[in-house]
């Protein structure tokens, strides 16, 4: 089983060079750790932000220059900043060719719910929406199931959307996951984890080829 | 064309109670601390703020729901706010959510003079229902309506007199296009340069779209989360 580091390891081998790339809060924000070799990317954040570099040293932070997670950051060499329409330009226009976000629920169509759960948590979508309704690479990094052993790789979700047939990946701490055809599919399995826990824990229809690889992180 | 006004309460002269405001900012970062402490002061009600956050319990927009000055939000990320939760929560606060693209080109729509346009976010979601939907390049979008504010109140690093602007870094976010969407758009800056100082090549919001510009008393920049690395 990978821990949420694991995760955005294997999110990291799906760079591609050249590529701009958004990640969202949570795990999808380690993945910028991970970089494999030879590969150069670079990071948006919608707040109005290209050429994201890691967090200040300390005593160096600067309130003007934050990530989408209201997190302070530094910027590279060849940064730009612009403001938020600009940013969902760039995200709108497809301009940025992968996203990697959070979710609570997926289903095998490919929806995506991660911004609300009525009557407890109204925190607002941010620019959710807009990244999973423009975006042609979207990756999910999530876990399989939730504390108690509920699934949340579902047939349907049942929180509200955030985005309709938008998820063509999702890695868990369990698996490599694609949508297809309205259908998950195994690609990978987690360093000792065996497809039968992946079967059980996945709510969702699920396409078990005969051999399934193990990751290699 | 001088835009200079002596101090924040010559800048917000003419905010009432009802009105509707755009406040520039994403989180605490490029908001209008010195206006907003001049509302708070005022004690303007019943406003509709626009802005893409409610800022945290004690800080930003959050003191303006201390106070119970705003009637409703339109913001796209509330996250960080119990007072405002729990005024939602309570019936007491309307919250019209959006998403942070959509709200950001609604401002840019309304200051540009577009009424509506097209969009695929929100398609499918709560945010679609009862708005018009069309396929363009085979992919459903829904209508969304340009957003304009009775004043619009921004924050830059540098202004001139004229009312030209330079935001630094990502203090940009909703500023620029929150300046070209008031009626009446106040700017308040951290240096207040005379017309001439500042390069032309440079200018992030031309001074057209700001009619009121004053340099801020006192600017704290707080910062919501603190994340550093080890030297």
């Amino acid at each position: 089983m990978l821990d949420k580091t694991g995760i955005a390891k294997r999110i990291a081998q799906e760079l591609q060079n050249g590529w701009y790339v958004n990640l969202g809060i949570g795990i999808p924000t380690l993945v910028a750790n991970y970089i494999p070799e030879g590969i150069e990317v670079e990071f948006q954040s919608e707040n109005g932000v290209l050429g994201m570099g890691p967090f200040p040293f300390e005593g160096e932070e600067d309130a003007d220059l934050i990530n989408a997670g209201k997190q302070t950051i530094t910027v590279r060499e060849g940064a730009s900043f612009f403001d938020s329409a600009t940013s969902f330009a760039m995200i709108r226009g497809q301009h940025v060719q992968l996203t990697v976000l959070g979710a609570m629920e997926v289903s095998q169509n490919g929806d995506i719910a991660n911004w609300k759960i009525p009557e407890k948590m109204v925190k607002g979508m941010g620019g959710a929406m807009d990244l999973v309704a423009s975006a042609d690479n979207i990756i999910v990094a999530m876990m399989h199931s939730n504390k108690a052993g509920v699934s949340k790789i579902l047939k349907e979700c049942t929180l509200p959307l955030t985005g309709v047939g938008c998820v063509k990946k999702v890695v868990t701490e369990l698996a490599v996951l694609e949508i297809k055809n309205g259908k998950f599919h195994l690609i990978e399995r987690a360093p000792g984890v065996s497809v039968e826990e992946i079967v059980s824990k996945t709510e969702g229809d699920l396409v078990v080829p005969e051999f399934v690889p193990e990751m290699q992180l | 064309m001088n835009k200079v006004v002596k101090n924040v309460e010559e800048a917000l002269i003419g905010v009432e109670d009802g009105m509707t405001l755009m406040i520039g900012g994403f989180g605490l970062c490029g908001i209008p601390e010195n206006s907003i402490a001049e509302l708070v002061k005022k004690g303007t009600k019943n406003l509709t703020c626009i802005s893409n956050n409610a800022g945290v319990d004690d800080f930003g927009l959050g003191l303006l729901l201390q106070t119970k000055q705003i009637k409703k939000m339109i913001s796209s990320y509330v996250g960080e706010n119990d007072e405002f939760e729990s005024q939602m929560l309570a019936g007491e606060l309307e919250v019209d959510l959006i998403p942070q693209g959509s709200l950001a080109e609604r401002c840019r729509a309304g200051g540009a003079g577009i009424p509506a346009f097209f969009t695929p976010a929100g398609y499918g979601t709560e945010v679609a229902e009862g708005k018009e939907v069309r396929i363009y390049n085979g992919k459903p979008h829904i209508l969304e309506e340009a957003l304009t504010a009775d004043f619009a109140i921004v924050k830059a690093w540098k202004g001139d007199t004229e009312g030209n602007l330079v935001f630094k870094a990502t203090a940009m976010n909703f500023n620029p296009m929150m300046a070209m969407a008031g009626k009446i758009t106040v700017a308040e800056v951290e240096e207040l340069v005379p017309a001439g100082q500042l390069d032309p090549n440079h200018i992030h919001t031309p001074g057209i779209f700001v009619q009121r510009i004053f340099k801020g008393e006192k600017f704290e920049k707080r910062i919501e989360q603190r994340t550093t690395r080890k030297k």
